[in-house]
């Protein structure tokens, strides 16, 4: 690896990916797989800020006991659009579809993703379910939680059609999206990238993409059931036509359930590359953190009973889907455990991806313990549905996610953009969101303790200042994500040129100019030693041979 | 102990020896999580301060682990999440198994009531009466969507679903009062589908129990039935009002005159009102037992058609007594003399 010129004679590489070709007809008909992840980055920020805007309404609502500034059913849309417009457009796709896009071919070593085309109808697919989904959510938008629970969303007098449909559209971009990265990642390696030397982010998207593409068809059948039932009056879910309620949450949690592993496998992918790029290390238990993603995916599979502990499921069901529910806890606590010992004797720097790192790793500790604690079934009877849950999932599966997001966009950007962020604003937005983060949930562990039921618009007064110090969390959260969002955005313009590799990291991504050029390589690469060894990287060098632990 | 970390997580009152069973479980996967959880950070910060890179493009070895490592960070947590559930999961299987000897109190769960009624007669809303010391057992339906029993001092749940019966049980340790949440999003009205267990003494249970058959008894010789707590000797507008809140009308309507999920039944009597479809109509009691019988089919204009239908659930003379309660509204200085109710002689319950 040729080192990296000083800061100061970095070049800007030109023309890259982003300027060879000009004009919005080229990118709205790009098969680049880089561009098509940058349409991505745009797209999942705009649903995310929308989902957030949701957030805050509410948290502004929860503010006072009584009703502050929207009523119950304005209430009741505000959480549903939440949940369905952070999961179905922010978090399911934005990892896949912005990194996957582009760093999937970078880190294999080919031209592009196996299927250019079907990569460009999946973002028109995007568009064409959120276009679905909020034209749905103008003309009076569903009031049923982001679950649509049966019977209530076969029976509620909001309109529950298009956001079903726009989820089911969604759902089917995300079938395609993982056969696309599947096919990729089988035939598309370059000569030398064994499985063995695979970069870990490789192997997590992997997962993720086989969950995609065997669960998600179940949440469209289950939409198609529930548009069945409401159009056709066949009785699937409702008791008063031979129905049965609760086999719906059994045939939506089949799916939900693994899409949390969708949402988190992703998150996992990057902190694998992050780590070992900020401490300079290979990653201690390779196999055990690449098997372990492949472990999460296949168990994920039987755990969705946990979420009907108190359904009236039998105690048997409970209690074999509470042990399966401990066993995503066995694998994530040795990916973790990993991690952590990556540090051992690496050298650390500690900059912004890194301290997102540091977050991931605290959200998904402390979030995957409370997620065993809820396995253990009889402590789940007191929590569920109440605000302990939703600290939870927002915990592991939002903190987790976003951190892994925000690790993802700063330490990529000089690869994707060609140019560096302030660090000094970049830290100071990691700490505030961090702390908004805590303050925002931990308040909600606490108030889930107390009893306070989720989706609750009104509460007694004895819950009255553990929401407030929420609320105030979340406002913290707000500003810290808008000022990420303006120092970016600035630097697009006025940052400094990063050169091809500003953390001197040995992924194989960073074998390219920054930006990469239209076409990722001049020839085929050949891959001639394993992701992020760094034993011989300046002279007098530890060496390259092989050590153990002590 | 007990009381010091009860305090420390926010957890309410322990109602019954389930609920302190549990708590304790809790204290220990919270205390060992966090432990855990503490290890994994200082050890990380360690690392961080001990090997902070020194060097621009410096080197490291490579590091992995010996088996021994991996079956160390899968057996350790294996062994305490075993533990963990070796102890919750029983716990769970004595919440889903009543004793025999448990006494038996129907719940119904609907839009946005819960209703209790006793094998023995009784009935009532919203308020459950159970003897303390006696185990309790609750089997739940639902009317229309999923509900879930919720109640945080109990540390109990259960989902109450259309068309199945679900069951579940307890035995409240004293007397006192505990208050019942609905954990099911419901719709609108689901943050004040709010209920109340009262605990009483077993002997003043007794004999609220026989005390509330002789008036049941005493109701069902005569035609009219009013519902259990409402004395026949008051007026029908002071029926009206508490069979109102009884059957959960102020959830949505206010007698104030401010804007709810429902109209105000301020003024409401002899009001023109526009309906949804553009028809006017006259709110008189035609009207308003019309709206209570089939909510549906006159809608007024900028309402949304969330009402159930009380036909069959409400008796005649109560649908009376409710209309009366509305009549008997107004804020017009010239206040209409209200009615005083029929005049016959009210039958006394046998003491």
């Amino acid at each position: 690896m040729p080192p990296s010129p000083p800061p100061s004679e970095a070049v800007y590489n030109r023309p890259n990916y982003l300027t060879a070709d000009r004009g919005v007809w080229s990118w709205l008909v790009t098969l680049d797989h880089k561009r098509i992840g940058v349409m991505y980055l745009v797209l999942t920020t705009i649903g995310f800020a929308l989902g957030g805007l949701f957030a805050l309404i509410i948290r502004l609502e929860l503010l006072t006991p009584g009703p502050t500034i929207i009523d119950a059913q304005t209430y009741n849309r505000m959480f549903t659009l939440h949940g369905v417009v952070m999961i179905f457009l922010f978090m399911i796709p934005a990892i896949p579809g912005i990194f996957g896009n582009f760093l999937l071919p970078l880190m294999l070593g080919a031209q592009d993703v196996a299927f250019p085309r079907i990569n460009l109808l999946t973002v028109y697919l995007y568009l064409l379910g959120a276009g679905i989904a909020l034209w749905g959510m103008i003309h009076g938008g569903a009031d049923t939680g982001w679950t649509f629970y049966t019977p209530y969303s076969t029976t509620t007098t909001t309109k529950v059609a298009p956001i079903l449909l726009g989820a089911f559209i969604l759902g089917l971009g995300s079938i395609l999206t993982g056969i696309n990265f599947i096919v990729t990642i089988h035939t598309l390696r370059a000569p030398g990238l064994t499985w063995m030397r695979l970069p870990l982010f490789v192997w997590a998207i992997y997962a993720t993409s086989v969950i995609q593409v065997l669960a998600t068809p179940v949440l469209g059948m289950t939409l198609l059931l529930v548009a069945i039932e409401s159009v056709f009056g066949f009785g699937i879910f409702d008791p008063g036509r031979g129905g049965d309620p609760v086999l719906f949450q059994h045939l939506f949690w089949f799916y939900s359930h693994p899409a949390v592993y969708i949402m988190i496998l992703p998150a996992m992918a990057v902190v694998s590359e992050v780590v070992q790029a900020f401490a300079r290390k290979n990653m201690f238990g390779y196999k055990a953190v690449a098997y372990s993603s492949l472990g999460i995916a296949f168990v994920g599979f039987f755990t969705w009973g946990h979420h009907l502990f108190t359904s009236g499921q039998s105690a048997f069901n409970a209690g074999i889907f509470g042990i399966l529910s401990m066993f995503v806890g066995l694998f994530t606590a040795i990916k973790v455990f990993n991690w952590t010992a990556t540090l051992y004797k690496g050298a650390i720097q500690f900059s912004a991806p890194f301290v997102y790192f540091c977050g991931f790793l605290f959200f998904l500790v402390f979030g995957g313990m409370t997620g065993i604690a809820l396995a253990t079934v009889s402590l789940d009877v007191h929590w569920q549905d109440t605000y302990f849950v939703v600290a939870h999932f927002h915990f592991i599966m939002v903190g987790g996610t976003i951190m892994a997001f925000l690790a993802a966009v700063h330490y990529w950007w000089p690869k994707m953009f060609g140019r560096m962020y302030s660090e000094r604003w970049a830290l100071v937005a990691a700490g505030l969101i961090i702390l908004g983060f805590n303050a925002t949930f931990i308040p909600q562990f606490l108030l889930g303790n107390m009893g306070m039921p989720r989706r609750y618009y009104s509460f007694p007064e004895r819950f009255w200042p553990l929401n407030v110090a929420s609320t105030a969390g979340a406002s913290l959260l707000a500003f810290g994500f808008l000022i990420v969002l303006v120092y970016l955005v600035v630097s697009l313009a006025w940052g400094r040129v990063a050169g091809p590799n500003p953390w001197d990291s040995r992924g194989y991504e960073w074998d390219t100019p920054s930006p990469p050029n239209k076409e990722n390589f001049p020839g085929t690469p050949v891959i001639t030693h394993g992701p992020h060894e760094y034993q011989d990287t300046e002279d007098g060098g530890a060496g390259s041979e092989v050590t153990h632990a002590a | 102990m007990n009381e010091l970390m009860r305090t420390l997580l926010f957890l309410p009152e322990q109602g019954t020896d389930y609920a302190r069973s549990v708590d304790h479980l809790h204290y220990f996967v919270i205390s060992a999580t966090m432990l855990g959880s503490a290890a994994v950070f200082v050890t990380v910060i360690a690392f961080v301060i001990v090997y902070r890179r020194r060097r621009a493009r410096q080197s490291t070895p490579v590091v992995e682990p010996k088996p021994i490592h991996e079956a160390v960070f899968i057996g350790l947590p294996l062994v305490l999440f075993l533990v963990w559930f070796g102890i919750g999961f029983p716990q769970f299987v004595a919440l889903q198994t009543p004793p025999k000897d448990a006494m038996d109190v129907y719940v119904q769960g609907k839009k946005w009531m819960w209703k209790f009624a006793y094998p023995g007669g009784p009935s009532a809303v919203d308020t459950l009466r159970v003897p303390a010391g006696r185990p309790v057992r609750l089997l739940m339906t639902s009317r229309d969507v999923i509900h879930s029993f919720y109640v945080p001092a109990f540390r109990l749940k259960q989902d109450v679903l259309p068309g199945r019966y679900t069951q579940t049980w307890f035995q409240a340790k004293e007397p006192g009062r505990h208050q019942i949440f609905c954990a099911e999003f419901c719709g609108v009205g689901h943050s004040a589908m709010l209920g109340e267990v009262v605990v009483m003494e077993p002997s003043e249970f007794d004999a609220w129990v026989a005390n509330q058959r002789r008036v049941v008894a005493a109701a069902q010789d005569s035609a009219p039935v009013p519902s259990e707590d409402v004395d026949v000797r008051t007026s029908l507008v002071d029926q009206g009002r508490k069979l109102a809140s009884e059957y959960g009308c102020f959830k949505c309507h206010t007698v104030d005159g401010t804007l709810h999920i429902g109209p105000t039944w301020l003024d409401l009597y002899g009001r023109r009102e526009k309906l949804k479809d553009g028809k006017w109509v006259v709110a008189d009691e035609g009207y308003l037992t019309r709206s209570m019988m089939d909510p549906r089919a006159e809608v007024v204009a900028g309402f949304q058609d969330v009402m159930p239908t009380f036909q069959g659930r409400i008796p005649a003379p109560e649908v009376a007594a409710i209309v009366e309660f509305i009549k008997s509204l107004r804020t017009s200085t010239v206040r209409p003399e209200p009615s005083k109710g029929p005049v016959y002689a009210p039958i006394p319950p046998a003491k």
